[in-house]
């Protein structure tokens, strides 16, 4: 047999047809749905008299305009559209008889923090939602990308994908990270090497010993933002790690299933010959604590490093560039480190998981939020929230001066009242930094979750390591 | 779904590179659970002042390029979120065809559900149409689907690469869930299979 890659081995598994002309049926193990992109999907069922193939494998849940203050618990959400987008979602759940966790559901949250947390993401699965950053779930070996409306309403009717097949991309992180350095550095300082465009046309697979060292929470960071470099999906072959995560979660195999699974995942990772289209490799102990200078993710600077010019750069991006600076209000050669924030924001599906909130606790221990700045933290999900609040982290948030909230996709883009205002600037966990997206003309600047908590205490973008 | 076959019209250049779903439809006009209706708020930050009005200088305020049905963009037009309401809100404006070196992967799927071409051509291509865009109203560029070709107005063709199927369904205005359902025969059969070997799925 000749040698796959993972992403190969994946794929073959799952085709259901395949016509002359390369066209393939995906089959789909996992489809994820929430309440922004699915209400066109239902009543197009509707409409056609249709219904939903495989409810047992179709997971409702309201994240991205939840409100995340405590009126919600009380069922209230104060914009009329948000909440009857939610009710609708309510309304097609139960008609359809998904599984579904309401919100007020303990369960609830970021529908790609909720799916491996309940063991419905599972390795070597296909995984869709329509959402881009379903690539999250790439971290246990799954085949998982973001769809359109379209296409999810193509999923719920038929359980499959129309779909051709990707090129093979390696990155590989080799050696050992430096301390202070995470996830988010690493997947930010890809993008900022290939582009926002160089993963387009492939599905990623991370490999490489700082990859490997990374928990699963580090490694959902890393395949959360594979689509912000233009990639399909990001993926990571599973290990002991994986297994010891999703073993004992309400929706893993059990039992005799459990042994079975457990063979057949043991066999996804790529083979040493595979073929691999393109292959990135960057030095673990060469990538700093980063940020981003302008409103494209792969606009990434080290910390230490000061504000680029337009004339920095070729082609199209000189204009680009010259646009997102005079969006950011940043001076070419200003220090990244002297730049002042007025907002921080910790969460999103990128960084919304318990270890994120312990690296936050540790700065914030003892400290308090800068005069001036508001901080807002946002769980990824109800069962994050409980336990950051057993672990008492919720407690050190609270004594820092910084806002501890009920979970959902908040400030990441902004759908609920959690905004920027204009000209605002925010250090945030969160995946984009486009022009608008945490509010109209707000500012923000990509870090990760140490880093965040820095520039909350200093009142401006930090070293996280000057801090530790 | 609308047949595409052949397409003259005017086009708009907008050659900033990414240009992302956020900036197509931000996220205020997510909140339909419509898919009509987008198109007064495409491109609504670049559009219009928080007033509501005018901002002149945008291409698309611009009175040669309100009737445009093509667009020739910067490169990796489409980043960003999977929001469908970006191709709706295009489609709803008039947009049929969007022309760039290079497309987000989600867009560009999700604008052949929705009846609009996207076409890559190499840059030297897209900078000949983009110079014919920047001619206004009096600039047509003709896209015939069947041929794969682009004709600039001065009489100048490119040729282009599109999927046999996407053709296939785009020239005949074909639903894909009515084609999928044709071979629901293979998944009962890929369920039957998989069920078994995987039955914890």
């Amino acid at each position: 047999m000749s040698p796959k890659t993972l992403y190969d081995k994946i794929w073959d598994a799952h085709v259901a047809h395949e016509s002359d002309d390369g066209t393939c049926l995906l089959y789909i193990d996992r489809h994820l749905v929430h309440e922004v992109t699915s209400p066109q999907a239902f009543e197009g069922l509707r409409m056609a008299g249709r219904k939903v193939r495989a409810p047992e494998k179709t997971i409702a849940v309201p994240d991205h305009n939840v409100p995340t203050t405590l009126e919600r618990l009380d069922g209230i959400i104060e914009n009329e559209e948000g909440r009857i987008q939610v009710e609708a979602l309510d309304k097609n759940a139960r008609e359809f008889g998904l599984h579904y966790y309401p919100m007020n559901d303990v369960r609830q949250g970021i529908v790609h923090i909720v799916g491996p947390e309940q063991g419905w993401t599972l390795p070597g699965m296909t995984v869709v939602c329509g959402d881009s950053h379903t690539a999250t779930h790439g971290a246990f070996g799954a085949l998982a990308h973001g769809i359109g409306t379209s296409e999810v309403e193509h999923v719920l009717a038929t359980q499959t994908l129309i779909q051709k097949k990707s090129k093979n991309m390696k990155v590989e992180i080799t050696g050992k990270l430096r301390p202070g350095v995470t996830a988010k550095d690493i997947t930010l300082a890809v993008i900022g090497e290939t582009g926002t465009a160089g993963g387009t046309g492939y599905v990623i697979e991370y490999c490489g010993e700082a990859i490997r060292d990374l928990s699963m929470e580090g490694r959902m960071t890393v395949c959360n933002m594979a689509i912000e470099g233009g990639a399909r999906a990001g993926l990571i072959a599973p290990d002991q790690k994986t297994f010891d995560y999703v073993q004992g979660r309400p929706h893993a195999p059990k039992g005799g299933q459990w042994e079975t699974a457990l063979e057949w995942w043991k066999t996804l990772y790529s083979d040493d010959d595979a073929h691999w289209d393109k292959i990135v490799t960057l030095k673990g102990e060469e990538i700093e604590p980063v940020v981003t200078w302008g409103t494209s993710p792969e606009d990434v600077l080290p910390i230490s490093a000061k504000v680029p010019a337009p004339s920095d750069f070729e082609g199209g991006k000189i204009d680009a560039a010259a646009r997102s600076l005079d969006y950011m209000g940043l001076e070419p050669g200003t220090p990244l480190s002297e730049i002042k924030i007025d907002a921080v924001f910790v969460g999103s599906c990128t960084n919304g998981r318990i270890e994120d909130f312990r690296e936050v606790a540790k700065i914030l221990k003892g400290r308090k939020v800068a005069d001036g700045v508001r901080m807002m933290i946002v769980p990824g999900s109800g069962l994050v929230r409980a336990q950051a609040e057993e672990e008492g982290l919720a407690e050190i948030f609270e004594e820092a001066g910084a806002e501890w909230r009920l979970p959902g996709c908040s400030m990441c883009l902004a759908m609920n009242p959690d905004q920027l205002a204009e000209h605002e600037r925010c250090a945030s966990t969160s995946n984009r930094n486009f022009e608008g997206r945490q509010g109209y003309k707000g500012r923000t600047h990509l870090v990760s979750p140490g880093m965040a908590a820095a520039a909350a205490v200093t009142g401006k973008l930090t070293d996280v390591r000057e801090l530790v | 779904m609308e047949k595409f076959e052949k397409l003259s019209g005017i086009a708009a250049p907008m050659p900033l590179v990414n240009i992302d779903t956020d900036m197509i439809i931000p996220k205020a006009f997510l909140k339909t659970i419509k898919r009509s209706g987008l198109g007064v708020n495409l491109f609504d930050e670049m559009r219009y002042e928080r007033d509501g009005s005018e901002k002149p200088d945008f291409v698309l305020n611009q009175p040669q390029y309100r009737q445009a049905s093509i667009l020739v963009a910067g490169d990796n037009f489409g980043c960003g979120s999977s929001r469908e309401h970006a191709p709706w809100a295009l489609k709803d404006f008039g947009i049929q065809a969007i022309i760039s070196t290079s497309f987000a992967d989600i867009f560009f799927n999700n604008c052949f559900k929705n009846g609009i071409l996207p076409i890559v051509l190499p840059q030297d291509q897209v900078d000949v149409l983009m110079k014919d865009a920047e001619k206004g109203a009096n600039a047509r560029i003709e896209i015939d689907l069947e041929n794969q070709t682009i004709t600039a107005s001065d009489g100048e063709s490119f040729s282009f690469e599109v999927d046999e199927f996407k053709k296939h369904c785009l020239l005949n205005g074909l639903d894909d869930i009515g084609l999928t359902m044709e071979k629901a025969a293979s998944i009962d059969l890929f369920e039957a299979k998989s069920g078994a070997e995987r039955p914890w799925v």
